[in-house]
């Protein structure tokens, strides 16, 4: 028999170990799928593997989808460790996308406009962020429901806008009018779709580290989260903490908006997003909420991407195993998490 | 003597590099009432732990009524007929008296057999005068009534040990006298009990027999303990003679913190009416009472957390009615809360965290909103030192270190910044004598040097020992103030029931 014990303390190589035990446990259970579609599974994870990071070229394009999801896993990880849980992330994402969109097309020169973009949609998010935040701080009304419940009212919005006004009177598409030419974000390498923004994401990842672990406001948040009561009584100001976390989460939400539009899509669509918003839920988890965990957890969820789609090309299974992987890298990852507080013994039975 | 019920042989358990307990042997008889006492930190509950299964020994056996046996889970301590009630209880509160008994126990084909645990209930209620009403949800009881739950509980599953790991740090000293009789009746049917406690006249007025840890090893034992003195037993415990300290006369000077008609709409607990108070710098001021006539409210008011419905207050002469925590603070008020683990410290994060948690942003730990690991760490490091915080180290997990650890650590934080006020409830509790003295050292110390301090608490004798002036909290008013000099237990104690005040 088996049982769980409470662990006196949790070793440091947890933090490396744990994921990468989740990611190889969802890799075995993802690969029934696979043989269950037909193919084979290491041919499969071979395609995967070659189609993301096999030639510079694939990596550039799996560093150009991590980008949008290290801003949403660190939107998220932010959020998580002060204990709001911003399950909002997605239409934080999306309203970042409109505000930077409109101001991409105002006429400017190219790094005041890449500016403005990005001041517009990280003010966006933050804003859309505010709301379950001030529900809960002034209401009690809890944050997962409403965070959550609001990726639809901006998903609609941004759907009401794009076949309204922003449509594209020409071509009937509903797509919104591109942003300026000069609003284009430089590409670095020729001839790829690595763009400024991928960098800037790549810097936010230690930049966040360093505000969580070193800053004052890192510390409040920590304190906060782990026990608001102490929190107060030790002089933070609780609704404070949460509001500015509430506002910083939301502002990374709104600049992987950003650099989707000023660098990938140089508009809006309806799809601008395949769910990068929820991915960094999954991104965050993986992570252990440690910021500079986010950039590698980006990196093998978008690998996945790229990956499923070649793998669906050459071997016929279903792109959707890409979903399925993300699920059960999450399922796995709380499972591994609750190997940080408890170990597994080995019992006889009580005679 | 009879064979043992249950027998420990050489536990040993470490957590890395400490040792909680060494090569512990102990015995309980059927119907033998074992105190168990140890400085804080000496491996009293570890051991516990280890007995009702939640940690697994590094080396040593356990044998119930002579059959060796590994109990690998509370379900298996319980099974073999173990109770443990913990320092902290394990109840669902929304369920009610009878629902919390029921849980876990399989009934008749499934069901849940209400019937038969109410008459349980009341059988074991009037058997050990442990009554309780079955139909109240937990949240409505009282912190003694939910002890009380907790013992039937044990009881309801058949124990035939029962492990009590200080119960009376939580109970007002009038609920004790309730518990002993019931341990007694206990006692007297054939359970054997293990009593942790701190309070050495309580271990002599209820056990038979004392096993004592120091350092995680048995240090000796106790077999005549209502024979023993309190100095004897707590040299055993420490090592070496404790000394009770004297409290020099003080000349008071300036009111510094001062209380005028001060009122709280209710809103938890009981509210205040009409407080008035004055302390002067270099004065000890108590604040006796039975626990849940205000206390909690004029604690919560003095440190800024909860703002005066009505009247007026001032530190250091400056009106603070309004002033946040974080305010209060910056004039000079300390605060060491009774309740270390919810209001006090972050278990979570690093003791060093919870060390500098209520001057972060004071130069001394940040500047410019960025931290200064390397001060907060030799801050931690520091105080560890100077108050004996047995700890591996300041990055340790503050959960993991034992309660009057803990409360030093709290203690260090607030004295290391010279407040000019101190507010403090039950400041020793879950303290072992050694540390109480320590801490009550420091307050004196602390007197010395000009600062007032507000003392909450529920031990009339600590207060007596301590305090130049006794103010007595009746139903959110002060029902009496009396100069310690002229104050008896006995004279505090009816003022304390609401008898009116001819003091
Ligand atoms: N889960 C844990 N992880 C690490 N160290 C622990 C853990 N539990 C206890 N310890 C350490 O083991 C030692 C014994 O702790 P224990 O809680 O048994 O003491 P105690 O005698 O009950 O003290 P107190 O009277 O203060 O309750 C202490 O040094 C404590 O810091
Ligand atoms: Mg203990």
């Amino acid at each position: 028999m088996f049982r769980l014990e409470v662990r006196p303390s949790t070793p440091a190589w947890f933090n490396l170990a744990l994921p990468l035990l989740a990611i190889a446990a969802t890799l075995v259970l993802c690969s029934g799928l696979i043989a269950l579609a037909g193919a084979g599974v290491f041919e499969s994870y071979g395609v995967m593997f070659t189609a993301s990071l096999g030639d510079s070229y694939a990596i550039t394009e799996t560093l150009v989808r991590a980008a949008p999801m290290i801003f949403t896993g660190l939107a998220v990880a932010v959020a998580f460790r002060a204990k709001f849980w911003n399950i909002g992330a997605e239409g934080q994402l999306l309203a970042g996308a409109v505000a930077s969109c409109f101001v991409g097309a105002i006429p400017m020169p190219g790094p005041l406009a890449m500016l403005s973009m990005a001041i517009a949609g990280a003010a966006a998010g933050a804003a859309v962020a505010l709301v379950p935040a001030t529900l809960r701080v002034k209401f009690k009304v809890d944050d997962v429901v409403s965070s959550l419940l609001l990726n639809s009212v901006i998903y609609y919005a941004l759907m009401a806008l794009i076949e309204g006004p922003w449509k594209d009177s020409f071509s009937g598409y509903p797509i919104s009018p591109p942003i300026e030419d000069s609003a284009n974000f430089p590409v670095l390498i020729e001839g790829t779709r690595l763009h400024l923004g991928v960098i800037v994401a790549l810097i936010a990842a230690p930049l966040i580290w360093f505000l969580i672990v070193r800053t004052t406001l890192g510390f409040r948040i920590r304190v906060t989260g782990e026990n608001p009561e102490a929190a107060r009584y030790g002089g933070i100001h609780v609704e404070r903490v949460l509001i500015s976390t509430a506002l910083l989460s939301g502002a990374l939400a709104g600049l992987a908006g950003v650099g989707e539009v000023g660098g990938v899509h140089f508009q809006v669509m309806s799809d601008i997003s395949p769910g990068y918003g929820y991915s960094g839920i999954v991104v965050a988890m993986l992570a252990r909420l440690n910021p500079l965990g986010v950039v590698p957890a980006a990196v093998f969820l978008a690998a996945v991407m790229t990956g499923a789609e070649a793998m669906s090309r050459a071997t016929g299974v279903p792109a959707f195993l890409s979903d399925v992987i993300q699920g059960t890298a999450l399922l796995a990852m709380l499972v591994a998490l609750l190997f940080t507080a408890y170990r597994i013994r080995r019992v006889g039975a009580v005679p | 003597m009879p064979a043992p019920l249950i027998e420990m042989r050489g536990i040993t358990k470490s957590f890395g590099a400490v040792k909680a307990n060494e090569a512990v042997d102990l015995s309980v008889a059927p119907g033998e009432i074992l105190g168990l006492l140890g400085e804080n930190g000496a491996g009293k509950t570890t051991l516990m732990n280890v007995l009702f299964g939640a940690y697994a020994p590094d080396a040593g056996e356990i044998l119930i009524q002579g059959q060796q046996v590994r109990i690998a889970s509370s379900a298996d301590a319980l099974a073999a007929g173990i109770g443990m009630v913990h320092q902290h209880f394990h109840l669902a509160p929304r369920l009610t008296v009878l629902e919390n008994l029921l849980i876990g126990i399989p009934g008749k084909s499934g069901r849940i057999d209400r019937a038969g645990g109410l008459a349980r209930l009341v059988e074991i209620g009037r058997q050990h005068g442990l009554t309780l009403d079955p139909d109240l949800p937990v949240s409505a009881l009282s912190v003694g009534e939910q002890q009380r739950l907790e013992i039937v509980k044990a009881l309801f599953r058949g124990a035939k040990l029962l492990i009590l790991d200080e119960p009376t740090a939580v109970l007002a000293p009038s609920e004790v006298d309730g518990l002993f009789s019931a341990l007694r009746s206990m006692a007297a049917q054939g359970l054997g009990i293990i009593f942790i406690s701190h309070k050495l006249n309580e271990v002599r007025a209820l056990t038979h027999r004392c096993t004592v840890l120091r350092h995680g090893r048995v240090a000796g034992r106790v077999d005549d303990p209502a024979n023993t003195t309190s100095a004897a037993m707590a040299e055993l415990m420490c090592g070496h003679e404790i000394v009770p300290p004297s409290r020099g006369p003080s000349t008071p000077g300036q009111a510094v913190l001062t209380l005028d008609g001060i009122s709280t709409a209710k809103h938890a607990g009981t509210a205040l009416r009409d407080i008035s108070l004055a302390v002067r710098a270099g004065e000890i001021l108590g604040v006796a009472g039975v626990s849940g006539n205000g206390q909690r409210a004029l604690a919560e008011v003095i440190s800024g957390v909860r703002a005066p419905d009505a009247g007026r207050m001032t530190i250091a002469g400056q009106n603070v009615s309004r002033f946040s925590p974080r305010e209060v603070q910056a004039l000079g008020l300390g605060r060491i809360p009774e309740d270390r683990m919810t209001t006090g410290l972050v278990t979570n994060l690093p003791l060093a965290d919870s060390m500098v948690l209520p001057r972060i942003g004071s130069s001394t730990f940040s500047a410019k909103g960025l931290l200064k690991p390397d001060a907060i760490r030799a801050f931690a490091e520091e105080q560890i030192k100077a108050y004996d915080i047995r700890c591996p180290g300041p990055m340790t997990r503050a959960g993991a270190l034992s309660g009057g650890n803990l409360q030093k650590a709290l203690l260090a934080r607030e004295l290391a910044f010279d407040p000019k006020v101190l507010i403090v409830s039950q400041p020793t509790r879950g303290l072992d004598i050694g540390a109480a003295r320590f801490i009550h050292e420091k307050f004196l110390d602390m007197r010395a040097k000009g600062c007032g301090i507000v003392v909450i608490g529920e031990d009339l004798e600590e207060l007596l020992v301590l305090c130049d002036r006794i103010a007595v909290m009746y139903e959110g008013r002060i029902a009496g103030t009396l100069d310690s000099a002229n104050a008896t237990v006995a004279r505090l104690g009816l003022l304390m029931t609401g008898a009116e005040g001819k003091a």
